[in-house]
């Protein structure tokens, strides 16, 4: 980290003969292909799931309609007399008493063809809140008002599991970003300042992480969870989780911080800085913060996936998030249970699409681990 | 080493009474408490002594009382081993406990087991034999089962149990010893539920421990005295098992009282709910959503001494393995 402390003459020219380290970090990291992966899959997700749901999902979140609890209907190029259309289709959906399983259940019924479309119009949006707008990537054209297109069928309400993956994805990845960036935040100042005044504010973090850790965090998640009060508008029972998360996860961030700010703040370059004057803040957040970024990052990344998760798992269980606010908890909150998997076991469609997020959150993160090391032979 | 234990089992103590308070205030943060959500209740039913009774209620739990007080008074007694009486089952939280703490201490036993029994062979062999197609598959698998909570693949499981087999995995019994006494029959049915759900909450903590094994091991085959071991002709197994490993070990165990223990414990309380088994997690989800304060205190705080006892045999056998620990 010693370039960062070069004035801006000597960097020019140095550039010539060496290359920044984030430079080489991006060399690094360009070679591991499955971190690559994993990032170019997390970028796709967030860039549909968060900016574009209401484009990509072929329905609006609250679409209710007359088919509950129906399956996917499977996505088709050859009809039951066997005539191939290049345009996929799907069949429409028929109501059928199962004598079975003694239950109402809609079957597809061949004589009814659906052709699929890209670009349809459909319920109308607000993309990013402001931008108005009727199209959907893709959707059925009929005359038929009941014409529906259900990739991974329906829930109770008879509202399109497929676009409601894809809106609770919105609030379940914002969470861990957003959770995560209030961890930083926390864990490196408090960090930095317990490793550098150490003193009564080192004492506080020492202690305070000690005694999160003698807590088992699931538990405390839960239990603090289920204190926020019931009558909160949707919107602060979201902020009041975020900030649950993140105060429950930061301790081991700041100790992190601390051990690096021990080692850093004994170099030359900070003594250097020192008796030019600098003052202690502009050491610590312009000289020595800097330093452990890299390592900041990478372990950011590698949490993410478990603040997603404890969202997930908390909403699950009814502690979290609550219906209006659909989560990709909230959506297991009905999936989970004995009942659903047995007569609507579609709904787990909503676990894929967690791992998915979770897995290249894990190859992105190990990637980066390697690459923030960039001098190293491996 | 007495000297350490007692140090460290007052340290225990310590905690014990500040998570015990702190996990008493979250309790009674949520507005209101059980009785004003029975209340509502008995209202809607338009029962008319519904405040009379609940005043009843109030006096007999001694919710009417200051917060310090209802804390202190819970507190020495729990001491003297009542825990007080939980609200919506109307009985002693002491003997709701008693009839799960076996099955969580049990769960979270072999779950620990089959964690280290699968983890240590697979990320020495894994570290021993590098990049070869035993060792890519089990960094692969390792890296799938880091990335699949316990709770996630209980659904799934769960999944294949119903839809594709057909069959019931819920519960640690078969119907026919649920209310039995216990028996050698009975324990060996327990053993053959009880590894699926123990299974499912260990792959996590598998998948880690297997990848730190392997990079300690990895590390500690370079130093010279693997070396020197060699070098004065030892059999490859010894060098490996009786050296190499004896060392790489260690962080492993310092891993298991700060990591693997409170993932355990979380984890199995969410195994637990997904597959109904009778352990103190489903129990304490519950009586956070009914507000059921004295059920749940005593939750956190058996969660949180199971979880000191675990770190402190964790530091004891570091300290018998590891004699530096020990001046520290």
């Amino acid at each position: 980290m010693a370039a960062a402390t070069l004035d801006s003459s000597q960097k020019g020219k140095q550039k010539q003969v060496s290359q920044s380290y984030w430079s080489l970090v991006w060399w690094k990291f360009r070679k591991n292909r499955i971190a690559v992966i994993g990032g170019f899959i997390l970028l796709v997700m967030y860039v549909l799931i968060c900016i574009f749901a209401e484009f990509i999902a072929p329905y609006d979140l609250e679409h209710k309609t007359n088919y509950p609890e129906a399956r996917p209907q499977t996505i088709r190029f050859l009809d039951s007399e066997g005539n191939f259309s290049i345009r996929p289709f799907v069949y429409g959906l028929e109501k059928k008493i199962d004598d079975k399983l003694r239950k109402r259940v809609f079957v597809e019924n061949p004589q009814v063809k659906y052709p699929i479309h890209f670009f349809v119009k459909g319920d109308p949006y607000k993309l990013l809140g402001f931008i108005p707008g009727d199209i959907h990537l893709f959707g059925v054209q009929s005359d038929n008002p009941e014409a529906y297109i259900f990739i991974m069928g329906t829930d109770s309400n008879g509202r399109d599991f497929f676009s409601r993956i894809i809106f609770g994805g919105r609030l379940s990845m914002l969470i861990g970003l957003l959770g995560q960036f209030l961890t930083i935040i926390f864990g490196s100042i408090l960090g930095a300042i317990s490793g550098y005044y150490g003193g009564a504010v080192d004492m506080f973090v020492q202690r305070f992480t000690e005694f999160l850790s003698a807590f088992p965090d699931i538990p405390l998640f839960m239990a603090l969870a289920a204190a926020i009060p019931k009558f909160w508008s949707p919107i602060a029972v979201y902020f009041m989780l975020t900030i649950i998360l993140a105060f429950v996860r930061w301790g081991g961030l700041a100790r992190q911080v601390r051990g690096l700010i021990l080692s850093l703040r004994e170099r030359e370059y900070v003594l250097a800085a020192r008796s030019a004057g600098a003052s202690d803040s502009r050491i610590m957040f312009r000289h020595l913060l800097p330093g452990t970024m890299s390592h900041v990052i990478v372990i950011a990344t590698l949490s993410i996936p478990g603040m997603i998760l404890s969202e997930t798992a908390l909403s699950w269980l009814g502690l979290g998030l609550r219906p209006p606010l659909t989560s990709w908890g909230v959506l297991l909150q009905e999936a989970g249970t004995v009942y659903a998997i047995r007569f609507t076991p579609w709904q787990l469609w909503t676990v894929v699409f967690i791992l998915i997020t979770i897995m290249a959150y894990n190859m992105l993160g190990d990637g980066l681990r390697d690459a923030m090391d960039p001098y190293s032979a491996r | 080493m007495v000297n350490y234990i007692l140090r460290r089992l007052g340290y225990a103590v310590i905690m014990i009474v500040l998570v015990s308070f702190v996990g008493f205030c979250i309790i009674k943060l949520p507005p209101g408490d059980f009785l004003t959500q029975k209340l509502e209740q008995l209202r809607a039913r338009g029962d008319r002594s519904a405040e009379s009774q609940i005043e009843a209620l109030r006096a007999k739990y001694g919710l009417d009382r200051p917060f310090m007080v209802q804390y202190t008074t819970w507190a020495v007694n729990f001491l003297k081993g009542d825990f007080g009486e939980s609200f919506q089952y109307e009985r002693p939280v002491k003997d709701l406990l008693g009839e799960r703490l076996t099955m969580t201490v049990v769960l979270a036993l072999a779950t620990l087991i089959i964690t280290w029994v699968l983890a240590i062979p697979l990320g020495v062999y894994s570290a021993v034999r590098q990049y070869s197609l035993g060792d890519q598959i089990i960094t692969t698998i390792s890296f799938i089962g880091i990335g699949i909570p316990g709770f996630l693949l209980a659904l799934i499981i769960l999944f294949f149990a119903i839809v594709v087999l057909n069959q019931d995995v819920l519960g640690l019994f078969s119907k026919e010893y649920i209310d039995a006494p216990w028996s050698v029959g009975k324990v060996i049915d327990l053993l053959k539920h009880l590894w699926i759900p123990a299974l499912i909450s260990a792959v996590t903590g598998t998948g880690g421990l297997i990848r730190i094994m392997r990079g300690n091991l990895l590390e500690t085959m370079g130093q010279p005295f693997v070396e020197a071991a060699r070098a004065r002709g030892l059999r490859n197994r010894d060098v490996i098992w009786k050296h190499a490993v004896r060392v790489a070990i260690n962080p492993l165990i310092v891993i298991l009282g700060s990591e693997a223990l409170p993932g355990i414990i979380g984890g199995n309380a969410l195994v637990s709910i997904v597959l109904n088994l009778p352990t103190i997690g489903p129990l304490f989800v519950d009586s956070l959503r009914r507000l059921d304060m004295y059920l749940a205190g005593t939750c956190i705080v058996f969660f949180t001494i199971l979880l000191l006892v675990g770190n402190l045999l964790a530091d004891l056998v570091l300290a018998w393995v590891d004699p530096r620990i020990r001046l520290e």
